[in-house]
């Protein structure tokens, strides 16, 4: 296919266009009926004049013989734009009447002619024996044969229909040229506007795509499809700035939380390696440096997950699993941990609660959970206490892990489910400051959600899992 | 009753093994010859799943480590075929991939450990120790020994030198997994995934405290110390 000009390679030049053959197809196909219409009801109304005169020449005829219908004929066919009149021999021959000539066969028919036929009438004959037909008068007529097998002719012409449809065929042409031109019009005026737009639409894109990631595609204020389309394209930019900002926190962050260990770790081995150290030595320093890998290897084992968790394509499968097993499980897992370091762990449950879950990542959060209240209460309050209570009504169960310890001010407390955040208090204390993050990513997994809240003193957090099926 | 003496077979067992580890990344493969050479045992490494299946079928191997993925065919695929041909040597599979569902995956295709990369070498050499030295045997016996300490799987009594030991239900499972595992390097996520059915990765030290209130109840008023831990890999219970 060749190209076509680049103005014509529009949608809004190929949406003209088409609409452009549509209509004219659809306007060719009216005329052609309207016109078929009014000009077999011209016929119609010629037939019916026909037939009157017929009726006219018969009485003549029937009063005066052949004599008075040629006399009536002749008469009628002096006056100024007469019918036409014909008396022909059984041969043919013409011996009365205003016709000239006629298409042969004419006058072998009997009634109506079936098909519109030229003549010449008298007196418009040509010269020179050329083209005598070249008026083109057509006519239609009613041909019969009296008794003594004379035949009679009287038609009429045909040039109304045919004027008509001149005129038609005229209007058609100046409907076409207007047509054309308002499909121009359309065109430039509606398709160029829309056009604009979407060049706009597509330069601003562009630039986005050239790196400039905060700028955004223009609204014309018109609340039309095109700003539609912008403001969704532009939330979609906003979301996508949303996820590569968090990318990019994380990757600082995650540079940073890995960085200083690492530094650490290579100082000690260095350290390790400096002066002229025992075995004993070397061997404190190993370990030291098998620990921090450990801890490392940890962080990035809760990075990963929780990506996957937040990317929400993990393939980790649902079963039934019972809540309250889960937490006497953790509670059980911790309970001696806990009492050497002074905290009263507590398990507060009744009945199993089934939900649909991962046992594991439940498992995994709440002893996130339970170990950072531990860890926080421990040597903070005279008589250390964390509770683990299962509840559930109406809003869905919920695990809460409550304590006594220095809790979290309110301002920190949405902060701290994000990753890395650490509170200044808590920098001391081993962790990758991960944990929350972990839960909060584990309950999102599960469609419910983490909850910080105060007690006096301490900090309540509530892992809310979303209402059963059958509430 | 199936008893097997102690001291013979099972216990104080340190024999070399024959490891067959298909890896494909050349320096990982070998730090891992390296590193079972200097634990006593010797390992060949395959670089892809076709030469790994190759040698697995040929040679003698007491273990396969097995990563998940490989160029050329991909680990799983190895085992299951291993398996279909009726070759039972245990496996272990290493991968980068850490779900839940990866790791159930792992052993339905015919995995009998999975172990997430990055991971200590320790884990990995106890895991593989403990492997090896699975046997039917401990499935069927009742009683398990070392030494002077005896533990009755039907009737949960665990006796030391005669004395009966009161241990809570988790404390006896902790010293069942133990003592099945005597002589073998236990880590403290063995010990996790065993005793409490939980695989991810204990933060703090909760299993350490569980064995030290372990070791109080059945080292209390003895001489001789069988609960000993192993310093970077975890806990091994031995009778001398």
């Amino acid at each position: 296919m060749p190209r076509l000009p680049a103005a014509m390679r529009t949608t809004a030049a190929r949406l003209t266009a088409l609409y452009l053959l549509l209509f004219a197809i659809g306007a060719a196909f009216l005329v052609y009926y309207m016109t078929g219409l009014s000009v077999r009801m011209l016929v119609t109304q010629t037939r019916q004049t026909i037939n009157e005169e017929v009726q006219g020449l018969s009485r003549a005829y029937q009063r005066g013989g052949l004599p008075l219908l040629v006399r009536v004929i002749e008469l009628r066919a002096r006056q100024p734009g007469a019918n036409l009149y014909l008396i022909a021999d059984p041969n043919g021959r013409i011996l009365s009447g205003n016709v000239a000539s006629l298409d042969p066969g004419v006058l072998d028919t009997s009634g109506w002619t079936e098909r519109p036929f030229s003549y010449t009438r008298y007196g418009e004959q040509t010269a020179g024996g050329g083209e005598p037909y070249e008026d083109g008068h057509e006519a239609t007529a009613l041909v019969f044969r009296l008794p003594n097998q004379m035949i009679v002719l009287v038609g009429r012409d045909l040039g109304e229909p045919e004027r008509f449809r001149d005129v038609v065929r005229r209007a058609l042409v100046v409907a076409f040229g207007i047509m054309g031109l308002a499909a121009f019009l359309i065109w430039f005026f509606v398709g160029r506007r829309a056009l604009k737009r979407i060049d706009a639409v597509s330069e601003a894109s562009r630039r986005i795509m050239g790196g400039d990631l905060s700028g955004r595609l223009p609204i014309s204020g018109a609340g039309d499809e095109f700003d539609r389309l912008s403001q969704n394209l532009n939330a979609m930019l906003d979301r996508i700035a949303a996820l590569n900002e968090g990318l990019r926190q994380v990757s600082d962050n995650l540079a940073h939380d890995l960085k200083t260990p690492l530094t650490r770790l290579r100082n000690r081995a260095e350290a390790a390696l400096a002066g002229r150290p025992k075995t004993a030595e070397y061997r404190a320093a190993l370990e030291r440096t098998i620990a921090e890998s450990d801890q490392l290897i940890r962080t990035f084992n809760a990075i990963l997950m929780i990506s996957r968790l937040e990317a929400g394509n993990s393939s980790e499968a649902t079963t039934a699993v019972d809540l309250k097993a889960i937490v006497e499980d953790v509670v059980e897992l911790y309970e001696p941990a806990a009492e050497e370091m002074g905290v009263a762990l507590e398990a507060r449950v009744r009945e199993p609660v089934v939900i649909e879950g991962n046992r594991e990542l439940i498992g995994q959060a709440l002893s996130n959970v339970v170990d950072n209240a531990i860890k926080y209460t421990a040597g903070h309050a005279q008589e250390a206490k964390v509770t683990v209570s299962l509840e559930a009504d109406g809003d869905g169960p919920r695990l809460v892990v409550e304590d006594n310890g220095p809790g979290i001010p309110e301002e920190d407390r949405q902060r701290v489910t994000e990753r890395f955040v650490r509170l200044e208090a808590s920098r001391s204390q081993p962790g990758s400051g991960l944990g929350l993050s972990l839960v909060s990513a584990v309950m999102k997994y599960h469609g419910g959600r983490l909850e910080l809240s105060g007690r006096d003193p301490g900090l309540a957090v509530a892992m809310k899992f979303p209402p059963g099926k059958d509430g | 009753m199936l008893t097997a003496p102690a001291e013979t077979a099972d216990f104080g067992y340190n024999g070399a093994m024959k490891i067959l580890v298909i890896e494909d990344d050349r320096e990982a493969g070998e730090y891992l010859k390296k590193a079972f050479a200097e634990a006593g045992h010797t390992a060949d490494i395959a670089s892809d799943g076709e030469m790994g299946f190759a040698l697995a079928e040929s040679g003698n191997y007491d273990v396969f480590v097995v990563d998940r993925m490989l160029p050329r065919r991909d680990g799983l695929s190895v085992i299951a075929e291993l398996r279909a041909k009726g070759n039972e040597t245990p496996a272990l599979v290493l991968s980068a991939l850490g779900e839940v569902d990866d790791r159930v995956t792992g052993l339905r295709a015919g995995g009998d450990d999975y172990l997430t990369k990055p991971y200590a070498f320790s884990e990995l050499l106890a895991r593989v120790e403990v492997l090896t030295r699975r046997s039917a045997s401990k499935d069927v016996e009742t009683v398990y020994r070392a030494g002077d300490l005896e533990l009755d799987r039907l009737s949960h009594v665990v006796r030391r030198a005669g004395r009966e030991i009161v241990l809570q239900p988790r404390e006896f499972r902790l010293l069942e997994y133990l003592m099945r595992h005597a002589g073998q390097v236990v880590t403290r996520t063995m010990l996790l995934e065993n005793v409490w059915d939980y695989h991810f990765d204990p933060q703090t030290n909760v299993i350490d405290v569980h064995v030290s209130r372990l070791r109080g109840k059945i080292e209390k008023g003895f001489d001789k110390p069988v609960l000993h831990t192993i310093r970077g890999a975890g806990y091994m219970l031995k009778a001398d």
